[in-house]
Parts: structure tokens; C-alpha cells; sequence
């Protein structure tokens, strides 16, 4: 199943950057599709960060994941690059399961 | 603006410079997708798998993000999530398409190298021209390819010997990475509202509906923000 998944997922997104390349310009021009594909990471890496965060299954939960991402917050408003902010929430996990 | 136009050998070299740092520091960071990818419970082959053939990172993270894949349902969860977070690389195909201008294999190779990274250092060359923009497209690329599977196999394996993911932070460094690929995306104050209209639905969500339902369902909020400021313009 795990298999299924990958391949399928990869398939798609292949085709999907594909199509990108050969589609006639018309058909993707539009702003309202150029606005909607803008802004679907922005909602779906919200959710997922929430997602992630919180849930538990299918209950929401505070434990050292939340405190990994405040701190992960803390660093990207110090500007800090990609692998020091995933770095940095791991840590701060990390240090709160031994405790 | 965009004829072509001999590309002069130092700009030519910042621009190899240029992705070649990008595709490094990006690449670094699928040592943290090979782990949550074992995390998840996916082999080191399967991690690789999905550097190698889907190769996009939030798309990717979707696909681990949502656990252990267990069931179909969660199967169709992580392909829906992975295929809406990969829209947006159709735009960037079809905004490369009339400066790449290729056909057969090589059109499928460039697809697959047309992510966020290869793209923006293309369109920042705008102001050099054709050969600038496709130089700094096939080497932060081919760059993201090379060093984003290598790392992915290293974190995997690494994770693997490790053992627990908990233990090591793991848990906390995957709801990390969807923020440090949010960040930059919020920009604005639409993003902003997309952003936090769909945080909010994944929250009443999250304790009703079946798992991965409430991400799936966040993409309503960029539909409708994507749609209604059409009105206006």
C-alpha cells in the first residue's frame, strides 16, 4: 500500500508539472486559476502545520511537538535558514521527551 | 528583454554559484524528509522513491505527514494532499515552457526539475536573458536533484538507525518543516487570511472528521480567496 502510494503520488505529480510544459498557454492563464494554485500551498501548509502540531488521530493534543514549533517560530523571525528552523523544533522535542 | 543574448562567463559563474548554494542548503533539508519519511514507516527505498520520482518537498511531506499508511483512506489522503500542494509546479511549467522551449525527453526532464527553487532563480535572470534564465534553471535543478536525494537516503538511513523518532525530536521537526515552507508564502494579507482560515478549519475539523479530511478540506479557503478576488479585477 505504501508502494501504491508513492507511485501513485509521483505519477500525478509528474504529470501535473508536465502538463504545466505542454499545455497550451490559454488554458492555465486565467488569473483565477493563476491566483487559486498561488494560494493552495499557503492553505494546505497551514493545515498541515496545525494538523501536525495538534493532532493526535483524530484529537487534538498539546505536548512537546507545540513547544518544538513555538520555538521554530521563534527562529524564523530571527531569519534563520530552513535546516535551523527544522533543527531547532527537534531539539526543543527532543530535550522535553527526557525530561 | 528576452532575446538571446551571449551570456558573459562571470555571470555565468554566479549564477552556477548561485544554484549551487540554493540546491545545497535545500538539499540539506531532505535529511529531514528522509526522517519523517522513516518516521512514517516508510523504507529508506520508498523515502528515495519519492525524492527521486515525485520530487517536490511539500508534496512529499504530505505524503508522510499523514502517518503510517495503513488504510486506503489514508492513501487517498496523502495522493489528494500531494497532488493539490503540486498544482502549483503546473505554473511554473508553464511559465518555463516559452524559455526552455523543448520537446520529447528533454521536456519531461525539465518537468521534472520545474519546482519552486529552479524556477525562481530562472525568472531572476530575467534582466540577462534566455540563456541566463535556462543556465540558472537546469543547474539549480539538476543541483536540487542531486544533493535532495542524496540527503533524503542519508536522513533515512540515519533515522533508521536511530530508532525511536519521538525521542530524537523527530515528531516536532515535521510540523516544523511545513512552517519554514509556509513562511515565506505568507506574504500579504490574502495569504495571510488563506493561512489562517485553514488553520482554523483543520482545528473545528480535526475531532469530527476522519483523518486527513481536515487538511484536504483547508484547500476550499485558497479556492475561495483564489476566486472571489477575481471580482474585484
Amino acid at each position: 500500500m505504501i508502494w501504491a502510494t508513492v507511485l501513485i503520488s509521483s505519477a500525478g505529480c509528474f504529470l501535473l508539472k508536465y502538463a504545466g510544459m505542454a499545455m497550451p498557454e490559454a488554458w492555465l492563464s486565467s488569473p483565477r486559476v493563476q491566483r487559486i494554485a498561488h494560494l493552495m500551498p499557503v492553505a494546505l501548509l497551514s493545515a498541515l502545520v496545525i494538523a501536525q502540531t495538534f493532532g493526535l488521530g483524530q484529537s487534538l493534543t498539546l505536548d512537546a511537538r507545540a513547544a518544538g514549533v513555538a520555538v521554530a517560530i521563534v527562529v524564523l523571525l530571527l531569519r534563520a535558514p530552513f535546516p535551523v528552523v527544522v533543527l531547532a523544533a527537534a531539539v526543543t522535542s527532543a530535550l522535553l521527551h527526557r525530561i | 528583454m528576452n532575446q538571446e543574448v551571449e551570456l558573459p562567463d562571470n555571470e555565468r559563474r554566479r549564477i552556477t554559484r548561485d544554484g549551487v548554494s540554493l540546491a545545497f542548503t535545500v538539499g540539506l533539508y531532505g535529511t529531514a524528509f528522509g526522517a519523517a519519511a522513516s518516521s512514517s514507516g516508510l523504507s529508506p527505498w520508498q523515502a528515495l522513491a519519492l525524492s527521486a520520482l515525485l520530487f517536490s518537498g511539500a508534496s512529499q511531506f504530505a505524503v508522510v505527514g499523514v502517518g503510517v499508511i495503513t488504510s486506503w483512506s489514508l492513501a487517498v489522503t496523502a495522493i489528494t494532499g500531494a497532488l493539490l500542494l503540486g498544482t502549483r509546479n503546473a505554473l511554473y511549467g508553464l511559465r518555463m515552457a516559452p524559455i526552455l522551449q523543448l520537446r520529447g525527453v528533454k521536456r519531461a526532464v525539465a518537468a521534472q526539475i520545474t519546482i519552486d527553487e529552479s524556477t525562481g532563480v530562472a525568472i531572476s535572470q530575467e534582466h540577462l536573458g534566455l540563456s541566463a534564465m535556462r543556465h540558472g534553471f537546469w543547474v539549480t535543478g539538476l543541483g536540487v536533484y542531486l544533493f535532495w536525494n542524496s540527503f533524503t537516503l542519508l536522513g533515512a538511513l540515519g533515522a533508521d538507525a536511530l530508532g525511536d523518532p519521538a525521542q530524537f525530536g523527530l515528531d516536532a521537526a515535521v510540523p516544523a518543516a511545513f512552517l519554514g515552507l509556509l513562511w515565506p508564502r505568507l506574504k500579504g494579507r490574502t495569504p495571510w487570511a488563506v493561512g489562517m482560515a485553514a488553520a482554523i478549519t483543520v482545528l473545528i475539523l480535526l475531532p469530527h472528521a476522519p483523518v486527513g479530511v481536515p487538511v484536504i478540506t483547508s484547500a476550499l479557503a485558497a479556492v475561495i480567496a483564489g476566486w472571489k478576488n477575481g471580482g474585484s479585477k
